[in-house]
């Protein structure tokens, strides 16, 4: 993976991350250094993706423990979920799909930018242990781990340019270019 | 006069939310309604009359847009407000929205005043 789309991702990351923690959970998610894997190295916990495409497509992934996910959603819905697997219920995991979304969303608009229009899945949860991930395809995943309380939340990028771009919108038609004098 | 109000949000999460932001906003609220899909938002519409919409963007069987359009075309809904709040925050986007009569744009992540602001400036 080029440097810089690695660097882009790792800010966009990071700063989608720091507003959904300051505005809807009001707690600090401080960021750790970001790195490359091929392979996402996730096995146990609640794990949330979602799907990517356009001119670049890939897949956004959040990961942590079940402690972790009982208290983002208790301050997400203000609703007091202790800690353990047993508290793991619907709520908890619709609340970490929906985190997923917001943050890998608010990562792809920034990405948009530089890499063109992207649509988003719905998210997937899933919560269990000694699973294992992969992903098609030979490119990098770019992991950002962050320090939350006492827990570690990781958040996975993984993009690539199509090789097939689809259209956005069955349909649509990109406008003619126009010079302009 | 309360105001009912449908929140279509394919999140239970976000409906969960939305209903406790609404019940500290600074307007009297009456009935609100869910619905996790566009689909289902015009089901609850045939039923029940309400004062405002806040629809999501990312939803399946029909999205934000398609149930903003469906709204803005049925003569008997045309008039009620909807405010998209959504995570898609690009300019087309937001642009699309306004053209198909949208009342107002919210960006998730959002916090609770510019939810309560948005309605109050409303009504």
């Amino acid at each position: 993976m080029p440097a810089d789309l690695k660097d882009s991702i790792v800010k966009a990351v990071a700063a989608a991350t720091n507003e959904v923690f300051s505005t809807m959970l009001v707690m600090e998610a401080t960021p750790g250094e970001a790195y490359c894997e091929k392979v996402p190295q996730v096995s146990d916990g609640v794990v949330a993706f979602i799907g990517l495409a356009g001119k670049w497509t890939g897949t956004g992934m959040i990961s942590c423990s079940p402690a972790l996910a009982c208290r983002l959603a208790s301050q997400f819905l203000m609703t007091d979920y202790q800690p353990g697997s047993e508290a793991v219920n619907e709520e908890v995991l619709d609340a970490v799909a929906e985190l997923a979304n917001i943050i890998i969303g608010n990562a792809k608009n920034l990405l948009e930018e530089e890499l063109g229009p992207m649509g988003m899945s719905i998210p997937t949860v899933i919560f269990g242990r000694n699973f294992t991930a992969r992903s098609a395809g030979q490119g990098e995943w770019v992991v950002t781990p962050f320090q939350c309380e006492a827990e570690r939340l990781e958040v996975r990028m993984h993009l690539a340019p199509a090789r097939d771009p689809m259209p956005l919108r069955h349909g649509y038609q990109p406008p003619e270019c126009v010079e302009l004098r | 006069m309360p105001l009912d109000i449908l929140i279509v949000d394919d999140s239970a999460a976000i409906r969960k939310i939305l209903q406790r932001v609404l019940r500290q906003a600074d307007v009297d609220v009456g009935q609100v309604y869910e619905a996790g899909d566009g689909l289902e938002a015009l089901e609850t519409l045939k039923k029940h009359k309400v004062h405002l919409v806040l629809a999501d963007v990312n939803m399946p069987n029909m999205n934000g847009m398609q149930l903003l359009a469906e709204i803005k075309s049925d003569a008997e809904l045309a008039s009620v407000p909807v405010i998209m709040v959504t995570t898609e925050g690009s300019q087309s986007k937001v642009m699309e929205a306004a053209q198909l009569g949208a009342a107002g744009y919210i960006r998730k992540p959002f916090s609770a005043d510019q939810i309560k602001d948005k309605i109050s400036s409303l009504f």
